[in-house]
This record gives structure tokens, sequence and C-alpha cells, in this order.
């Protein structure tokens, strides 16, 4: 996972990157999977490999020359790149390291049925999720709504232009 | 008695082995056994087609190799095979080589879910219906990178066709999924056929249920590409995204790929609605593995009706396809679920 996440951000190809992309993607998922995590691990695969890698796919062969390789990136930008990956690097595994997890043996890791992951994302009591949930949809619906304006000015333009 | 062959195969590897090595070898028989299933499916499948076309335009079909022409096909992937692998010199040689497999792989994943009887089902997970969706969702990028990777203006515009149209689709897929989970109460699917013990879905959900089955019909004509929406697969029209560049076995493995994600669409289908492996008023539940006799004759029941539509329905233009898909499928949807939400909230369901 970890070279194919190197390969990500070395390689001077776009189409190629996204799909190492997807590689790091479904790798952590199969993570979750390990760790029968079902539920969270099909999220991963539904929302990133599925949805926003074919995204990105999608858009990136929309755009012309894709075929040429991405021009390199001045030296003093990559040391920059460089220092703040070690420094977040060292910040993770600071806090990694100094945190006390409390180990959980495996037969007590209990499956988390789907219907307690509905129940808790729409209660309201404590532990519940609606407030987030709820922001989260109308920010959605914000977005959509503003997609369908952009997309709607510019069939105007076009007529118009006509 | 019914679990028996299975417990025998357990116990006889555990005779020499070690308990590790037992449950890898397991694995690995579990996955030799599903591909097997795959190869003799896609090939079945395709020679069924050839026959049912065949038998709608009132002519034979392959009627010379084998009985009633069934080694036809085995011929055919032989030959496939046997045939050397063309690429374009500009074409993008990894992802090229790549791509088919996501179609495979993802066809094969979802395959493990589907529950051929009781007894035989490789991976029974307690979401199993959205593992299936997330699954499937993979796939669209392997017809993706075909056309792009092919470097052909064709490929890149049939692979975007494709993929636009199995995208949308996909949300049909999921909604009329979603509104018979709702019914259901449970995303595990041998829970879901267990439920139907007293009636199948497509009768105690009545009136909702059977708009989400036609919904599911035409959805997954299109997520399968076949006619009326085969803008992907018509050959001999359209340049769609992997039959412009793709030979031999590469080529062979997305028309099987297509082929399995049919069987695998007809299979949802009989779970969901149709009660799986359960025998009509249970007339068979004693026999041990009638359960698979029951699946495979609802299965190929479901699978005539796509072969049926493919006869019988024109072609859709691409905006038709996606007018169908947001205008209409989309909204009677939604609206679709909410009533068979109020449906079970009210208790309306028998």
């Amino acid at each position: 996972m970890i070279v194919f996440a190197a390969m990500t951000v070395s390689n001077k190809n776009i189409m190629r990157s996204i799909i190492y992309l997807l590689f790091v993607l479904i790798g952590m998922a199969a993570i979750y999977f390990m760790i029968e995590f079902y539920f969270l691990g099909a999220v991963q695969l539904t929302v990133y490999a599925g949805g926003i890698i074919v995204l990105y796919v999608n858009s990136v062969m929309l755009v012309e020359k894709i075929n040429n390789p991405l021009p390199s990136v001045a030296l003093w930008r990559r040391l920059l790149a460089g220092f703040l990956s070690a420094f977040g690097i060292i910040l993770t595994l600071f806090a990694v390291w100094s945190y006390d997890f409390a180990v959980v043996a495996e037969n007590q890791a209990k499956e988390i049925s789907i219907e307690d992951v509905g129940l808790t994302l729409l209660s309201y009591g404590d532990h519940g999720y609606i407030l987030p949930f709820e922001v989260i949809s109308v920010l959605l619906l914000a977005a959509m709504v503003g997609a369908i304006v952009i997309a709607k000015t510019n069939k105007h333009e076009q007529i118009t232009n006509k | 008695m019914t679990a028996d062959i299975f417990t025998e195969i357990h116990e006889f590897l555990l005779g020499f082995m070690s308990e590790s090595a037992t449950h890898i070898t397991e694995l690995i028989l579990i996955a030799v056994a599903y591909l097997g299933i795959f190869a003799i499916l896609g090939l079945f499948l395709v020679w069924l087609e050839r026959r049912v076309a065949g038998f709608f335009q009132l002519r034979l079909g392959p009627n010379r190799v084998g009985p009633a022409g069934l080694f036809q096909t085995i011929a055919d992937a032989l030959k496939l095979v046997s045939k050397e692998l063309t690429g374009t010199v500009k074409a993008d040689k990894q992802l090229y080589k790549i791509a088919p497999y996501f179609v495979i792989t993802t066809a094969l994943m979802s395959m493990s879910l589907i529950p051929f009887s009781q007894e035989i089902q490789a991976f029974d997970i307690n979401i199993g219906l959205f593992f299936i969706i997330s699954v499937s969702s993979i796939g669209v990028l392997g017809v993706f990178l075909a056309g792009w990777a092919s470097n052909n203006k064709y490929s890149l515009l049939g692979g975007m066709r494709t993929g636009i149209q199995m995208i949308s689709y996909e949300l049909s897929i999921g909604m009329s999924i979603v509104t018979m989970v709702v019914l259901a109460g449970t995303l595990q699917i041998s829970e879901i056929v267990e439920l139907q013990k007293n009636g199948w879905f497509i009768f105690t959900g009545h009136i909702p249920a059977i708009i989400a089955f036609m919904i599911f019909m035409i959805a997954g004509t299109a997520e399968s590409n076949r006619t009326p929406f085969d803008l992907v697969e018509a050959e001999s029209e359209l340049g769609a995204g992997f039959h412009t560049e793709y030979s031999g076995m590469r080529f062979a493995y997305y028309f099987l790929a297509e082929f399995v994600n049919m069987f695998i669409i007809a299979a949802i289908a009989v779970v969901l609605f149709f009660g799986g492996w359960l025998s009509p008023f249970g007339i068979t539940d004693a026999i041990p593995f009638a359960g698979l006799f029951w699946f495979g004759l609802k299965v190929m029941l479901v699978i005539f009706i796509f072969m049926w539509f493919r006869w019988t329905f024109p072609r859709l233009r691409i905006d038709q396809l996606l007018t169908l898909e947001w205008k209409y499928l989309l909204p009677i949807n939604m609206v679709n679920i909410v009533f068979m939400a109020l449906m079970v909230w009210l208790g309306l369901t028998f």
C-alpha cells in the first residue's frame, strides 16, 4: 500500500497515478475487512474506489493532452513537500506511540450490525450523529443545486451564442 | 446430512495438514471452484444466448459441435486462448493489461456472495447486498480504463459512453435494492432468503415490490450492457471501449465477465424477489441440495427474460437512455421507496 502511495505521487502519467491511488484505497478497504469492520470497508469501496476514482478518471478523460507527462516540479517545492511530509509522519507516529490503546481481545470485538449503524446515525441522544448527518446532507444538496445552476447557465449561453 | 460433503472434505484435509494449512487449502479450493463456475457459467450462457437468439429468429443456432452445439463455445474459447494478444504501439501498456482484470475480479467478488443453495455460499456477511453494490461500482473502472488505455479515440468515446451508462443505472439498481431492503429489514443475503419462507417478497410486498422488480430488471439490463441498452455491446454499429483494440483472451475476459454479470444480476433478482433457493410452497424442503435446482431454475428463467428483451426491443440512443434513467426511473424509484416504507410502517404487507 505504501509502495502504491509513493508511486501515486511520483508517477509522471496522471492516469497511472489515479490507478495507483485506487490500489491504495482498495488496500485500506481490505484493512477494514481484515479487522471485520465490513460496513466501513464497503463504504470505503463505494465512496472512494467506486465514486471518487471513477469521477477522477472521468474528468481526466475529458481533459486534453493527458498523454503528456506532467512537468517536473521545482527543487525547492520538492524539498518543502518532503519536509512537510516528514513532519506529518513524525507527528502521527508520536501521537500513535504516546497514546495508550486499550487492547481488545480478538473474540471480544463484536460484529457491528447494520441496524446499529443506522440507529446511531439518526439518533439525537448521546453519541448520536443526527446533527452531522443533517449538516452533510444540506451541504450535498447545496453542492448539487450549485452544479445544476452552473450547468444551466452554460447551456443558456450556448443557445444565445448560436 | 446437508453439509456432509463439506465437513467430509474438511476432515479429510485436517487428516494430514495443520489447521492453518487446512484453512488456506480450503480457501484455495473455494477460489478454484468459483473460477471453474465462472468459466463454465460464462461459456454456458454464451451458448444459451446463441440458441435463444436462433429460437427467436426461427433458425437453429450452433448445433454441430457436441450435443445441441454445447461445445461450440468451448471451441470458441480455445480459439480465443490460442490467439495472439495484440496491442497498439502507443497504448499505455500497463493499464491496457490490467484493465480486464478489474472487470473479472469484481464479477468474481460479487459472485462469492451469491447463495447457490442454503449450504453453498462462500461469503455470507451482514452487509451482503451493500457489498455487492460497492464491489460492482469498481467494475466500471475496467471499462473506462480499457477505453482510455487503447489509445484510440473511438475506444475512448465508447468507454466514456459505457461508463456513464453504468454509473447512472447503478443508481437505479441500488435504489430498487434499497426498496426491497426496507421490506426485508436486513442486508444479509441468507437472512433475506430465510425471511421469504412464508411468501416470496414479490408477493408479500405486492405493488411497490412489483414496481421495484420492473425497475430492477430495466436497470439490470442496462447494467449488464444488453439490448435495448447495449450501446457498449453493439458490435456491428458502435465502437465500444474494449471492442476495438483488445484481442484474444483479454477480449474474452470482458466478454465472459459481461455474461457472468448478467448471471449475478439475475441471481440478485431471484434472491430479492423470488425467494432464492426456496422451493415454491416448500415442496422439496426435505431433499438436500434441492435448493441448488430451484435456484438454478429461477435464475435461468430470469436470464431467459433478459434474452427475450434482447430480441424484442430496439436499441436506445445514448440521450434517450440517460433521459429514461434520470427523468423517469430515478423519480419513480424515490417515490417507490417512500411508498414501500409507508406500506411496511402501516403493516400493509402480507
